[in-house]
């Protein structure tokens, strides 16, 4: 059964790479060239993807050249690729909670913003003891972004606003507000005009896990904790249980005396919780300078993230992974060899459609009773 | 007109829903298919009215094969249908709503609904159906609704009629009249082919029965056959259609309820001053047509209804404005009307579904964390006990048939320590053996000393177990009968007339 699940993420990934090896190959102007020779121009177009996407490994994995002068600098960009998942999987893993509490938590964006704007504030601002300092920095944090979720909740439970529009609209105000906070005395760094935050003491910075040379750190290490937390709390605690009760049918959950206004409020507060440990862990460990872009697009790709994770903790790790290594690949591909960095979202894009797709990937690949995730993505809107 | 059917024979996937089943509708008779809830009756029908189709078999009509792939053919060679739930549009007219489909335009794409209205009185007047066609659909009881669908089967000149499950939405009195016209029908020249799992209709309306278990015919029989020869043949096994019950003996005053008013979110009252007292060891059985107050008053008494005046009392203790956490843990039980949709969690496992209520209390918590291996334990305990028939309690819920969710619901209400037993319809649904568990259960609650408030629009269910009848319509308690009020006295209550 276990492995039956693996079957359709990894079949949809390989069409995925497949069709985007052919976007690669067929946009690429030498192979072009040779229109009137179908077989040379085959061998090339084959030579293309195949350096494209070995340059994607390289950029995502194991780079062979790195490793010349000491092995453990060949694996820099599978640091590379942890870095940039780190944020994907806390935010991912908001998204998945939300999702199997029956709420689409669009607003991962703001709370992780709200998170960074924690943990930049205490990381700069205040003297305190290494460790101290870090989990200081990351408890308000955790605070920030759990309120600025468990609003959401708070007015869905009260007032029955639809968390989609709320979350949609919050996003914007965090946003803004960092906008202007970094305009602020308190939060520009002096001397200096454009938006930026000074840099987090490193007293409160996260540890690097293999040395100094790779970024790696343990944020990534606090993520996995955090995915083994929420599969934990979802499958073995009291808590979990009223979440998957009010997400699988609230109303059976009500009859049964579980109050869906408590779960609501309670679902959005730990789901603003971890987000806003992605904007910590990205302040803390791998970007100490608050920037009015340091959200990037962690919270919607966390939507993506969670949906290819088919919402349980493990799968959003694998899937978080997996657009980390893209996106740190995609920067090597598009340095070696010409291939734009656009390919890369290309792939992510063709990843979640094949993946959102399943009858047919099931019709190319001749599957059969697989179960497949389709009610999944269309669960959450009525609400 | 008379329909015949060969061998006709549905799977989906693994389930044969219908096994090679040959049946034969003489020219204007009334022909009873009389079987369980997914014993593939309905399948049946819509295989021949076009909205399935069969995987193998044959339709034939006065002797000459026909394939149905829509209801259209259907219509066209003369089979007309009403369903079970009605397929009308509530804000539009009778007329409107009979041309649906089959709009007559007069030139420059004029409506012309005058030639229906005109079809429809001249069908109205034949039948005494005492239509209106430009009355709203939405202003019509259910049994005029009822008759509307028939005239729609009718003006499209249906010589065969299916009523699927007809009498479901029905009172008594309604129910007399539905059969008094089908019998007309018949004598005009229709044939009616009657889906039904109520043996008293089957007797008093069918000319042919033919009898169907999980997918196969397993008999015909004549309407003289006695109803436990037919629920035999049904169920496939001899069952008891009585309920055993011995005197009730009265303990004190369990429920309470006094002034007790009910408005939805517009201030709309649906529950009116009802006032009643359910003692221990007694059973007061609720009777009514679906839709007059019921099911707002079953979720009152829990906390599920919001706007809510009056009292309600459990053993003295005031629970009008408990939760339902509350108000279930004061000692009631709770079988809401929908299985699937407030009793049930069926992407659960039945493990799952046994400790909704008690999931975060010990022995299945210890503090945060669910305690997987007690759950276990008890779950086993649970289906032993209630025979719920699965593999393994960790099967999904919905993988259960109607009659084993509800006894999962019965195993999670009745296992908590229990004053008050609230029951809405519990045996919607089932069928005759489940009927028979749960009735024997409610039988025994009571025989324990438990006070029982039981919600059915079944007349057979309330007179079978009840020690008193209340009688509600329009929101309130029309009349507190004995047990023992005739049927006739019963359904004209029901139809709000106190005599």
């Amino acid at each position: 059964m276990k492995l039956k699940k693996l079957i359709l993420p990894l079949a949809s990934f390989a069409m995925a790479l497949f069709v985007g090896g052919l976007l690669v190959a067929f946009s690429d102007a030498k192979v072009l060239a040779l229109k009137s020779q179908p077989l040379s121009m085959l061998s090339h177009a084959f030579s293309t993807a195949g350096s494209a996407y070995w340059a994607l490994f390289r950029g995502s994995v194991f780079d062979p050249r790195l490793a010349e002068d000491h092995w453990l600098h060949g694996f820099y960009p599978l640091s590379e690729t942890l870095v940039a998942a780190t944020p994907l999987i806390l935010t991912g893993l908001s998204v998945a909670l939300a999702f199997r509490a029956g709420l689409f938590n669009i607003g991962a964006q703001g709370q992780f913003i709200a998170g960074a704007i924690g943990a930049s504030w205490i990381g700069f601002t205040f003297e305190l003891p290494y460790v101290i300092h870090t989990i200081a920095a990351m408890a308000v944090a955790i605070a920030f972004s759990g309120l600025y979720g468990g609003f959401v909740g708070f007015l869905k439970a009260k007032t029955g606003a639809h968390e989609v529009i709320v979350t949609i609209m919050l996003n914007y105000v965090a946003g803004y507000f960092l906008l202007w906070l970094l305009s602020t005395t308190a939060f520009l760094r002096p001397g200096r005009q454009d938006p930026l935050a000074p840099e987090v003491h490193k007293t409160a910075r996260l540890p690097h896990l293999f040395g100094s040379d790779l970024r790696a750190n343990l944020g990534f290490i606090v993520a996995l904790a955090a995915a083994a937390g929420v599969w934990w709390l979802l499958n073995r605690s009291t808590w979990g249980f009223k979440f998957r009760a009010v997400g699988a049918n609230a109303s059976a959950a009500r009859t049964a005396g579980i109050s869906v206004p408590r779960v609501t409020t309670s679902v959005m507060f730990i789901a603003g919780a971890l987000a806003g440990l992605g904007g910590a862990a990205q302040i803390l460990g791998s970007e100490p300078a608050m920037t009015a872009g340091v959200g990037g697009s962690f919270g919607f790709d966390a939507i993506t993230v969670a949906l290819l994770g088919r919402a349980t903790p493990l799968g959003t790790v694998f899937a978080a992974l997996l657009f980390g290594g893209l996106r740190a690949g995609g920067l090597t591909m598009q340095a070696s060899t010409e291939t734009p960095l656009d390919l890369v979202l290309v792939i992510q894009a063709l990843v979640v459609l094949f993946i959102a797709a399943p009858a047919l990937i099931k019709s190319l690949f001749r599957l059969k009773n697989i179960e497949t995730g389709e009610t999944m993505a269309s669960k959450g809107w009525n609400g | 007109m008379s329909l015949e059917l060969r061998g006709i024979t549905k799977r989906f996937g693994a389930l044969t829903a219908n096994d090679s089943i040959d049946l034969a509708v003489a020219d204007g008779e009334i022909h009873a298919i009389l079987g369980e809830n997914g014993a593939g009756k309905s399948t049946l029908m819509n295989i021949v009215y076009g909205l399935l189709s069969p995987d193998s078999g044959s339709i034939s009509v006065d002797g000459k094969a026909i394939t149905i792939n829509s209801p259209l053919d259907a219509l066209a060679a003369g089979i007309g249908m009403v369903h079970q739930h009605f397929m009308l549009i509530p804000v539009f007219t009778v007329a409107e709503n009979i041309v649906l489909g089959h709009e007559k335009v007069k030139g420059l794409g004029i409506l012309d609904i005058e030639s229906a209205k005109q079809e429809i009185l001249r069908i109205s007047a034949e039948f005494n159906f005492d239509i209106d066609p430009d009355a709203l659909v939405e202003d019509l009881p259910v049994g005029l609704q009822q008759r509307v669908e028939i005239i729609r089967a009718l003006i499209y000149d249906a010589k065969v009629l299916i009523l699927d499950e007809p009498t479901a939405v029905l009172t008594p009195q309604e129910t007399d009249e539905l059969l008094k016209n089908m019998k007309k029908l018949r004598d005009k020249g229709r044939s009616i082919v009657f889906i039904t799992h109520k043996l008293r209709e089957v007797k008093e309306a069918a000319d042919k029965i033919t009898i169907i278990r999980r997918g196969k015919v397993v008999g015909t029989a004549q309407p003289s056959a006695s109803q436990e020869e037919l629920a035999a043949l049904m169920v496939g096994r001899p069952v008891s259609l009585d309920v055993e019950k011995t005197t009730p003996k009265l303990g004190e005053v369990t429920l309470s309820v006094k002034d007790l008013t009910i408005s939805d979110h517009t201030g709309r009252a649906l529950v009116r001053n009802v006032s009643f007292d359910v003692h221990a060891g007694e059973i007061l059985a609720v009777a009514g047509v679906q839709g007059n107050g019921q099911s707002e008053l079953a979720e009152a008494i829990v906390g599920l209804q919001e706007h809510v005046t009056g009292h309600i009392a459990l053993r003295g203790k005031e629970i009008t404005r408990a939760s339902v956490r509350e108000a279930l843990h004061a000692g009631i039980a709770f079988v809401p009307e929908s299985r699937e949709d407030d009793g049930l969690i069926g992407s659960f496992s039945i493990e799952e579904n046994l400790i909704l209520d008690l999931h975060d209390l010990p022995p299945y918590a210890k503090g945060p964390v669910i305690s997987t291996s007690i759950v276990e334990e008890e779950a086993k305990a649970r289906v032993k006990e209630f025979d719920i028939r699965t593999l393994s309690a960790k099967d999904s819920a919905s993988s259960l048939s109607g009659g084993n969710k509800q006894k999962v619901v019965l195993a999670r209400e009745l296992s908590r320590p229990v004053k008050l037993v609230v029951a809405s319809q519990p045996t919607r649904g089932l069928d005759v053996g489940s009927i028979e568990f749960v009735h024997e259960r409610i039988i025994a609650e009571r025989n324990s000393g438990r006070a029982v408030l039981l919600f059915s629009t079944e007349l057979d269910e309330v007179t079978a177990l009840a020690d008193r009848i209340a009688v509600m319509y329009r929101g309130e308690f029309i009349a507190i009968v004995p047990a023992d009020t005739s049927r006739e006295e019963l359904g004209l209550l029901m139809a709000g007339i106190r005599r």
